[in-house]
């Protein structure tokens, strides 16, 4: 938008013949920096996705962990529970649900986490 | 022997294994022994100390290129810490430091041929993920007194509910050392076994001949790939680790959710 401006300013339209290839080379000129323009944000666009890869792929890691550590976590107080006060199976059932609770806790906890620090990484996440 | 020899090239777990190298007789019948993987901690510790010392050493006002490097990682480190545990969280700096760079260095350490990594078994990125567990709850209570408790009541619960959400809350803390634990020794021992199952398909195949050999040519390939990958995780790993910790230590300074 501002190129085509400053062409269409610097160039008046209907003038003689030497600023007619004056007028010539701006519109060349502008069609370069336009078509500049565009390899640059494919560029820009092709070399995004690369970065955000490496980066889901250890959140990918990071949100399966926590979900299973709870998981994990909640059987085996539900199986140690069930050990010492005889209440097989219902410690385990109930402390598996609770760590299935967990997890998913842990997952949402931690992907707004990461949101956070990806939105805005200079302000810290001070919340009180 | 040679068979054993061979055995040993294609099994992907054998890197793992723990070996003596000096043995000081039983304490309670538990074998005390100087082992391998000792001894790469110690190489491990060696390593952070030389490079840390000799690259500061200098101590130039403009850097030098290795004194930058320490700089840097120094930088990383409290630049991470400050943004998630606050100013106040500066107080945890050497421990989160000797953490991350312990983390580091040992992942990178294993990436070399036939060395041992440290951090491929679950006791040590256990026992690390235990110390930073119970410096929380400690330093947690020690400041705090039983407003440390704060964390695991959310606010605006409502009554019925209470009992209900405590509990969730508790068991999800107590996942932290797990999950923290796990997913560093999952990742190293997934990864240095992937890898050495492809390069060990380069050289069963190189073994049936001319066909054999072209066709070794794409685990080869994908055994750099997946090298290049390995050393990105062994960053990515001790990162996670070291801002995981930091996060926890939020937690103790600010109980409040």
């Amino acid at each position: 938008m501002e190129n085509d401006r400053r062409a269409d300013g610097r160039v008046p339209p209907a003038a003689g013949s030497g600023s007619k290839a004056d007028a010539d080379l701006a519109r060349r000129l502008d069609s370069l920096s336009r078509s500049l323009d565009a390899e640059q944000r494919e560029h820009e666009a092709a070399a995004a996705p690369r970065r955000t890869d490496t980066r889901g792929f250890s959140l990918g890691i990071r949100l399966a962990s926590e979900f299973v550590a709870a998981i994990v976590v909640g059987a085996a107080i539900g199986w140690g529970l069930d050990k010492l006060a005889g209440t097989t199976p219902w410690g385990m059932i109930g402390f598996l649900l609770l760590g299935f609770a967990a997890g998913v806790l842990n997952v949402m906890r931690s992907a707004e986490k990461m949101a956070t620090i990806e939105t805005k990484p200079d302000t810290g996440p001070d919340e009180d | 022997m040679a068979e054993a020899a061979q055995a040993d090239s294609v099994d992907p777990i054998h890197q793992f294994a723990i070996n003596d190298i000096v043995t000081f007789g039983e304490i309670g019948g538990v074998k005390i022994a100087f082992t391998n993987s000792a001894l790469f901690m110690v190489i491990v510790v060696a390593l952070i100390a030389a490079f840390l010392l000799l690259t500061t050493s200098g101590r130039g006002l403009v850097p030098s290129r290795l004194q930058s490097m320490a700089e840097i990682s120094y930088e990383f480190v409290a630049n991470m810490l400050r943004e998630s545990a606050g100013t106040e969280g500066m107080r945890f700096f050497p421990f989160v430091f000797s953490l991350f760079m312990f983390v580091l260095f040992a992942n990178l350490i294993g990436m070399v041929p036939y060395f041992f990594t440290v951090t491929s078994h679950i006791i040590i990125t256990f026992a690390m993920a235990m110390t930073v567990f119970l410096t929380v709850i400690i330093y947690g209570f020690w400041r705090n007194g039983l407003g440390f408790l704060k964390l695991f009541v959310p606010q605006g619960v409502p009554g019925v509910l209470l009992p209900l959400i405590v509990a969730i809350e508790v068991l999800s803390f107590l996942s932290r050392p797990i999950s923290l634990s796990v997913r560093l020794f999952a990742n190293m021992l997934a990864g240095h076994i992937t890898l050495k199952v492809f390069a060990g398909f380069v050289i069963s195949l190189s073994a049936f001949g001319a066909a054999g050999f072209l066709g070794a040519v794409i685990p080869l390939a994908l055994t750099v790939a997946l090298t290049a990958l390995e050393f990105l995780v062994a960053f990515l790993q001790a990162y996670v680790f070291a801002i995981l910790t930091c996060m926890y230590l939020n937690d103790a300074i600010h109980p409040s959710h």
